[in-house]
C-alpha cells in the first residue's frame, strides 16, 4: 500500500493524490434520506418469505390427508367481506398521507383511527375464520393443506397485526410531536407496508381461497 | 437539525419520493373494487364453465391489480431513488418467478415419479 502511494506520488500534485484517496466534496446526507429506499428494501425481502410460504402452499395445497378441503372450509362471502375491509383500509390510509401532506393533524389522526378499524375488522373476521376452523377439527396439524394454508394466511395476519400496532404508535406520537418530518417519514413507510399487505393478499385470495373453491 | 443548513430539504424529500393525489386513490380504488369483484363473482357463480379458463383468467385479473396497486397506492415508478426501487422490485420478481416456479415443476415430478398415485400405480409396484 505504502509502496503504491510513493510511487504515483511522483505523477500526481498533492492535491490530485488526496482527490484520489478521499471524496473532499462530500455532500449533506440529510437525516433518514436513505429511509424509504432501506424499507423498500425490507418490503422485497418480506415478499420473498410470502413467495416462500405461496410455494408451499402451491406444493402442499393437495394434500389433505383425507381431511377437509378448501370446498368444506372456506365461506367465499367472508372472503369477499375481508377483501373488502382491507380495500377500504387501504382508501383511508391513502386519505390520511394527503392530509398528512396538508400538515393538518387532526384529520390525519382520525383517518389512520378509520384505518385501523377497518384493519381490526380484517383482523377480527380472520380470526374468526380460523376460530370456525379449529372448532370444526381443521387445525394446522391436521393435514400438509392446513399447515400450509395456516403458515401462509396466518403470517399475512400477524403482519396486519403489526402493522395496526404500529399504526397506533404513530397516532400517538403524531398527538404528542406533530406532523415533524421524523413522523411523516415514519408514516410514509407505514403507508408502504400497510398497501403492501393489500397486494399480499390480492395473492392470497386469488390463489388460495378462490382457485381452493374452484 | 440540519434545518437551517437546507430548510427546503426535507420537504423536497418528502414530495420526491412520490405521492398520491385524492384522484389517484380514488382510480386505484375504484380499479381494485372492479378487479376484485369480477373474479369472485367468476367463482362464485360459475360463470365459465370449464374450471382451468377460470384459473386462468381470475390469475390474470390478480396481475393487474397487483400493478394497479403498485402504481396507484405504492406510487412505483421508474425515476423514484434514481430507480432503485424498481431495480429491487425487478430483482425480488426474478427470485420471486424462481422459487414459485421451481418449487411447483420440482415437486409436482417428485410426487410424479415417487408416489403411488391411484391403485392402479398401486398394482404396478413390484
Amino acid at each position: 500500500m505504502t509502496a503504491t502511494t510513493a510511487d504515483t506520488s511522483h505523477n500526481l500534485s498533492q492535491a490530485q493524490l488526496q482527490a484520489a484517496f478521499y471524496d473532499l466534496n462530500e455532500h449533506d446526507h440529510p437525516e433518514g434520506g436513505s429511509t424509504m429506499l432501506g424499507f423498500w428494501m425490507y418490503l422485497m425481502s418480506d415478499c420473498l418469505i410470502f413467495a416462500m410460504l405461496f410455494a408451499a402452499f402451491g406444493v402442499l395445497g393437495g394434500n389433505f390427508a383425507a381431511g377437509p378441503g378448501p370446498k368444506d372450509l372456506f365461506d367465499l362471502k367472508l372472503v369477499a367481506v375481508n377483501t373488502a375491509m382491507l380495500l377500504f383500509s387501504s382508501i383511508t390510509y391513502g386519505i390520511a398521507m394527503i392530509a398528512m401532506e396538508k400538515n393538518q393533524k387532526g384529520a390525519t389522526q382520525i383517518w389512520l383511527l378509520i384505518t385501523a378499524v377497518f384493519g381490526a375488522a380484517f383482523l377480527s373476521i380472520e380470526l374468526f375464520e380460523f376460530h370456525h376452523m379449529i372448532a370444526e377439527g381443521a387445525t394446522p396439524m391436521r393435514s400438509a393443506f392446513l399447515t400450509a394454508f395456516f403458515s401462509l394466511v396466518g403470517t399475512h395476519g400477524l403482519h396486519v397485526t403489526f402493522g395496526l400496532i404500529w399504526l397506533f404508535t404513530l397516532v400517538a406520537q403524531v398527538g404528542t410531536k406533530g406532523l415533524i418530518p421524523a413522523n411523516k417519514r415514519r408514516l410514509m413507510c407505514l403507508s408502504l407496508f400497510w398497501h403492501f399487505l393489500d397486494v399480499i393478499w390480492i395473492g392470497v385470495f386469488t390463489f388460495v381461497y378462490l382457485m381452493g373453491m374452484l | 437539525m440540519s434545518d437551517h443548513v437546507h430548510p427546503n430539504e426535507h420537504v423536497d424529500d418528502v414530495h420526491a419520493s412520490g405521492h398520491g393525489t385524492l384522484r389517484d386513490y380514488l382510480i386505484g380504488f375504484f380499479l381494485s373494487v372492479i378487479l376484485t369483484a369480477i373474479p369472485f363473482w367468476l367463482v362464485m357463480t360459475g360463470a365459465i364453465a370449464d374450471k382451468s379458463t377460470t384459473a386462468l383468467v381470475i390469475m390474470a385479473f390478480a396481475m393487474v391489480q397487483i400493478v394497479v396497486h403498485m402504481i396507484y397506492f405504492l406510487h412505483m415508478n421508474t425515476k423514484s431513488e434514481n430507480g432503485w426501487t424498481v431495480m429491487a422490485l425487478i430483482f425480488t420478481i426474478v427470485v420471486l418467478v424462481i422459487t414459485l416456479s421451481g418449487s411447483l415443476w420440482v415437486m409436482y415430478h417428485l410426487n410424479h415419479n415417487m408416489m403411488p398415485m391411484n391403485a392402479h400405480d398401486m398394482g404396478q409396484l413390484p
